[in-house]
C-alpha cells in the first residue's frame, strides 16, 4: 500500500493499481454454436486504470463486452462486481451495477437534442427533469473537458462529438466502469487525441476504463495495463509495473508474440504474418509503382458537384484524374463528402454539375447498369445496408448487379442452375466461407460478406473500381486479404479509388492520396516520404501544402 | 422461393408446418365454441359437409375462390415488392362496377367472348388507375402507402356507390343496381357445373405470378426492392418505375378479381354491395408466405370455411365472423410453430 501511495505521489497520472477491482471475470466461458467465444477467461478491471483489451476480430472481445453490458450470460464462471458475484441479465442491470458502455456504432436518436438523448435513460414513470439533467451535463462536461451545446440536435454533431455524448450517457449515473468498444475506428487523429485526453481525465478521477481495440499503437498510447485476447483466451497480460519498464520495441515484441502465439523469439513469422504485423504497426509495404501518367487518364472528373441531401455533405468543384493501374487513396474525416463521391462515380447519385469521363467518353448521365457495363465497380461501405440483401442467398447477391443480363438471364428468365453453379465456383475461387451458395448472405461473417462484394466487383471486366472503407470492421486477416485483392486489381490495370478513414492503410497502398474536406477535394498528395503529415494537415482544413 | 428459403427441407416438414397450426387453430377454436355453448364437432362437421362434401356446396366453394385468388395474386406482387397495398376493396369494387356497367352495354354489339375480354381488361385498368395516386406518392415522395391505399379504398368504395345510385342505375329496378348481364352472357360455366371459368383464370394468374416472382429477372428485382430498397438503388434498378409497375400489376389483378366476380356470378352490382374481400385475403397471403401454390391451398380452406360458415350462421347459430377468428388463430399458431421450429433448429446445431 505504501508503495502504491508513493507511486501515486510520484506522478499525477500514474494508475492507482492494487485497489479492489471494480469488476472481474473469473474463469468465464461462453459458447456459441460451433465455437467457444470465451474460454475460461479471468480478468480484473481496477479503478484508475485504463485496461486495454487487444485482439483480432473473433478473439472474443465483443463477447466480453456483451457479457459486461448484460446482453449475454456466461455459460460457466462468474462475473464479480465490487468483489461479489453478480448476475448481469439485462443492459439496465448492467447500468445498475455501475457499468457504462460505448459501442462501435452510435446509438443516439439523431432528431433529438443532446440533452434529450441523455435524459432518455431515466425512469419512464418520472417527469423529465431538465434542470437537473443540465446540471449533470455541465458536471460531466467539466469532468471530460468537452464543449458541446446541450441543445444542439445530435444529427448536427460530428462523429467525434456524438461519441462524446455517448460517453456522457455511459457515465450519466456516475458509472465506475466505462467500456469503450473500438472507439477510435470512426475518429480523426484529432478526435483520437481528444478521446485519449478524456480517458486520462476519467482515469485520474478513479474510473476503471476498458478500451477494446485491435490497434497496437492505441494500446501503447493509452494503456496502463494490456491484456491480449486470442481465440477466446487471455494470451497474456502486461501489468502497469512491467509496462513501465519496457521500451516501445519491447512492448511491441511482447504483445505481438501474444497476439499471434509465436512460440519462441527466433521463430520467423511467415509472409502472411509479417504482412499482418505490418498493418498492425502501420508500416508501409513496398508496392511497385507502374503507373504511366503520360497515357490518357482512365477516369477524369471535372468540377463535379452534387445536390445536398438530408444530413449528408454534398460535393463542390471536385476535379481529379485517375490512371489505369493506379490507386488513389481518399482520406478525410468521415462525412466530408466521401459517400457522395463514391455514389456519384458509381452512378447511383445524380451529378448536379460537372462532367465525368471514362477513357475519354462522357458518362456523366449514365446510370449504374450502363456504368457497370463499361467496367465501373463500386464496393460500398454499407455492406449489409445496401451492398447485399441479407435474406437472399450468396448466389443471388453475387449476381445482384447483373440481374436481367446474359448469361444468367435469357429473355428475362432466370437460369438458376447456371447462377448457382457459377456461384459455387466463385465461392471456391474467392475463398468465401459459407455452408453453401444458398445460404443467406446475412448469416456470413463480416469478412465473408466483404469477400462476396469483392468477388462481385473486382471481376475480370472491371476498369475503374471505387472502394469505400474496404477494411472497415474486418479483422486483420480479412483486412489483409481485402487490401491484397485491391492491390492485385491495380496490378491488373484497374484504376482504383480507395476511400478510407484509416490513413495508415492509405499510406500503405496508395500511389496518391486525395483529401476530402467539407465536400471539396482539399488536395492530392503524392505518396512519398512525409505524405502522412501533409495529408493530416489537409484533413483539418488547412490549405494545401 | 427456393433461393431464399432459410428453412424448409422436405415435403413432409413443409406439410407438418402447415398441418400442425391448422390442427391447433381448430382445437382452440373448438374450445371457444364450447365456451359459447356450441358443439364444436357438430359445427366443424356441418361446415365440412356443407362446403366440400356436398356437391352444391363444393361448387359454391370453388366459385368463391376465383375472386379471392385473383386478389391474392395481386397482393403477392405488391407484398413481395415491399408495397403494402391495402386498398384492395376500393380497387375491386370500382373495377366490378366498371365491368358491370360495360358488359350489358357491349353485349348487344359484340359477341360474348370479346365483350367479356374487353370488360376484364377495362376492369384491370380501372383497378390499376385507382392505385396511381398512392403509387406516385410512394415512388416520388416515399409517402406511406398503407395510409394512402386505405384512404383511396374508402373513396373508391363510396365512389362506386355514388356511380351506381346516380349514373349507372338501372331504371327498371327498385333497388339501385346496375343493369343486369343476362345469364347466357356471363362467364362460361365449367363442364356443366355452376363454377365459372373465372376460377381457371384465377388459378392461372396465381401460378403465373408465382413463376414471375421466382423465375424472372423482373420478379427478382421486385423481390429485392421489397427486401432491401437501398440495395435496389445500389444495384441500379429504376426504383420509381418498379414501384409504379408493382402497384399497377397488383391493383390490376385485384380489379380483374372484381370483374370475374361480377361477370361470373352476379351479373350486376347493387348499391352498398361490398364483400370486402380485399382485406380478408391479406392474412391468407401471409399464411402462405407469399408462395403462390400455398395461396391456392389456403384460399380453398378459407373459401370452404366462408361458405360453410355462412350457412352455419343460419343453421347452427354460430356467427359468421367466427371464421375470421379461426383465420386469426391459424396465423398465431403458424407464427408460433415457425418460431419454435427455428429455435429448435438453433439449439440442435449448437
Amino acid at each position: 500500500m505504501i508503495k502504491d501511495a508513493t507511486q501515486a505521489g510520484q506522478s499525477a497520472d500514474s494508475p492507482r493499481s492494487g485497489q479492489t477491482a471494480v469488476a472481474a471475470l473469473r474463469q468465464v466461458t461462453k459458447r456459441f454454436p460451433g465455437i467457444v467465444a470465451l474460454d475460461r477467461v479471468s480478468l480484473e478491471f481496477r479503478p484508475g486504470e485504463i485496461h486495454v483489451l487487444l485482439g483480432e476480430n473473433g478473439a472474443g472481445k465483443s463477447t466480453l463486452v456483451s457479457l459486461l453490458a448484460g446482453m449475454q450470460q456466461p455459460d460457466e464462471g462468474e462475473i464479480l462486481i465490487g468483489g461479489t458475484p453478480a448476475v448481469i441479465d439485462s443492459p439496465r442491470r448492467s447500468m445498475d451495477f455501475g457499468i457504462g458502455a460505448v459501442f462501435q456504432r452510435v446509438l443516439l436518436v439523431p432528431s433529438l437534442t443532446v440533452i434529450e438523448n441523455l435524459m432518455l435513460g431515466g425512469s419512464w414513470a418520472r417527469a423529465l427533469a431538465r434542470g437537473a439533467a443540465l446540471g449533470r451535463f455541465h458536471e460531466l462536461s467539466t469532468l471530460l473537458g468537452t464543449r458541446i451545446d446541450p441543445n444542439a440536435p445530435v444529427s448536427g454533431l460530428s462523429l467525434g462529438e456524438q461519441q462524446q455524448v455517448e460517453i456522457m450517457r455511459a457515465l450519466w449515473r456516475d458509472e465506475k466502469l466505462l467500456l469503450l468498444d473500438e472507439p477510435t475506428s470512426m475518429l480523426t487523429p484529432q478526435g483520437v487525441a481528444d478521446l485519449g485526453r478524456m480517458m486520462r481525465r476519467l482515469r485520474d478521477n478513479g474510473v476503471a476504463l476498458i478500451l477494446i481495440t485491435h490497434k497496437l499503437l492505441e494500446a501503447h498510447e493509452f494503456g496502463d495495463r494490456i491484456s491480449v485476447l486470442r481465440l477466446g483466451s487471455v494470451a497474456g497480460e502486461i501489468d502497469p509495473l512491467r509496462l513501465k519498464t519496457m521500451n516501445e520495441a519491447e512492448r511491441t515484441d511482447t504483445v505481438i508474440r501474444m497476439m499471434f502465439g509465436v512460440a519462441g523469439t527466433d521463430a520467423a513469422p511467415d509472409r502472411n504474418q509479417s504482412q499482418e504485423l505490418a498493418i498492425l504497426l502501420g508500416r508501409k509495404l513496398h508496392r511497385a509503382n507502374t503507373v504511366d501518367r503520360n497515357e490518357p487518364a482512365a477516369l477524369s472528373v471535372r468540377s463535379m458537384a452534387t445536390a445536398p441531401d438530408f444530413a449528408e455533405t454534398p460535393l463542390h468543384e471536385v476535379s481529379f484524374e485517375l490512371w489505369a493501374g493506379e490507386i488513389l487513396g481518399i482520406a478525410g474525416v468521415d462525412g466530408n463528402g466521401q459517400k457522395h463521391l463514391a455514389e456519384v462515380l458509381a452512378g447511383q447519385r445524380p451529378v448536379r454539375q460537372g462532367r465525368i469521363e471514362l477513357a475519354g467518353s462522357d458518362i456523366t448521365r449514365g446510370r449504374v447498369p450502363e456504368r457497370r457495363q463499361r467496367g465501373i465497380r463500386y464496393v460500398t461501405d454499407d455492406r449489409l445496408g445496401e451492398g447485399t440483401v441479407g435474406t437472399f442467398s450468396v448466389a443471388t447477391n453475387l449476381v445482384l448487379k447483373e440481374i436481367g443480363a446474359l448469361p444468367y438471364w435469357r429473355h428475362g428468365i432466370s437460369d438458376w442452375d447456371l447462377i448457382h453453379r457459377d456461384a459455387r465456383e466463385r465461392i471456391l475461387r474467392n475463398d468465401i466461407r459459407t455452408p453453401s451458395e444458398l445460404t443467406p448472405v446475412g448469416k456470413l461473417s463480416g469478412g465473408n460478406v466483404q469477400k462476396v462484394l469483392l468477388a462481385r466487383e473486382l471481376d475480370a471486366e472491371a476498369n475503374v473500381a471505387i472502394l469505400n472503407k474496404p477494411t472497415y470492421g474486418l479483422d486483420l486477416h480479412n483486412q489483409r486479404l481485402a487490401l491484397d485483392r485491391i492491390v492485385a486489381a491495380a496490378a491488373r490495370g484497374v484504376a482504383v479509388i480507395v476511400i478510407s478513414t484509416d490513413l495508415d492503410e492509405l499510406l500503405e497502398i496508395s500511389d496518391r492520396i486525395g483529401v476530402m474536406f467539407q465536400g471539396r477535394l482539399a488536395g492530392i498528395v503524392e505518396n512519398s516520404d512525409g505524405a502522412g503529415n501533409r495529408v493530416r494537415r489537409l484533413m483539418t482544413g488547412a490549405a494545401a501544402a | 422461393m427456393r433461393t431464399q428459403s432459410p428453412i424448409g427441407t422436405g415435403l413432409t416438414a413443409t406439410l407438418l408446418r402447415v398441418l400442425i397450426p391448422v390442427a391447433l387453430a381448430l382445437a382452440v377454436g373448438g374450445l371457444i365454441l364450447l365456451v359459447l355453448g356450441k358443439d364444436p364437432l357438430g359445427y366443424y362437421g356441418y361446415v365440412l359437409q356443407r362446403s366440400l362434401l356436398r356437391w352444391g356446396g363444393a361448387q359454391e366453394t370453388l366459385t368463391r375462390m376465383a375472386p379471392l385468388l385473383l386478389i391474392a395474386a395481386g397482393l403477392i406482387v405488391a407484398f413481395r415488392a415491399g408495397i403494402w397495398n391495402l386498398g384492395g376493396d376500393g380497387q375491386f369494387l370500382l373495377a366490378a362496377v366498371a365491368s358491370a356497367a360495360l358488359a350489358p352495354a357491349l353485349s348487344g354489339a359484340l359477341p360474348r367472348g370479346p365483350t367479356l375480354a374487353v370488360c376484364m381488361i377495362v376492369a384491370s385498368l380501372v383497378g390499376a388507375l385507382w392505385s396511381l395516386i398512392p403509387a406516385l406518392l410512394k415512388a416520388r415522395y416515399g409517402v406511406n402507402e398503407i395510409i394512402t391505399t386505405l384512404m383511396m379504398s374508402f373513396l373508391g368504395v363510396s365512389l362506386a356507390n355514388v356511380l351506381i345510385k346516380l349514373v349507372l342505375r338501372d331504371p327498371d329496378t327498385t333497388v339501385p343496381q346496375t343493369r343486369s348481364l343476362g345469364v347466357d352472357d356471363r362467364l362460361p360455366r365449367l363442364f356443366g357445373t355452376t363454377v365459372h371459368c373465372g376460377l381457371v383464370l384465377a388459378v392461372l394468374a396465381v401460378i403465373l405470378v408465382h413463376l414471375m416472382m421466382t423465375r424472372t429477372a423482373f420478379g427478382l428485382r421486385l423481390q429485392i426492392l421489397g427486401a432491401n430498397r437501398a440495395a435496389a438503388v445500389h444495384a441500379g434498378f429504376r426504383v420509381e418505375r418498379l414501384t409504379l409497375v408493382a402497384f399497377a400489376l397488383s391493383a390490376g389483378l385485384i380489379g380483374l378479381g372484381g370483374a370475374v366476380e361480377v361477370l361470373g356470378v352476379w351479373g350486376t352490382v347493387r348499391a352498398d354491395w361490398n364483400p370486402a374481400f380485399g382485406l380478408l385475403v391479406v392474412p391468407l397471403v401471409f399464411l402462405a408466405r407469399f408462395n403462390g401454390y400455398a395461396v391456392i391451398g389456403f384460399t380453398l380452406f378459407f373459401s370452404a370455411l366462408m361458405v360453410g360458415g355462412e350457412s352455419a350462421a343460419r343453421r347452427v347459430g354460430v356467427p359468421q365472423h367466427y371464421v375470421l377468428v379461426l383465420v386469426a388463430l391459424l396465423l398465431l399458431f403458424l407464427a408460433l410453430v415457425e418460431f419454435l421450429d427455428q429455435s429448435r433448429r438453433k439449439t440442435s446445431t449448437a
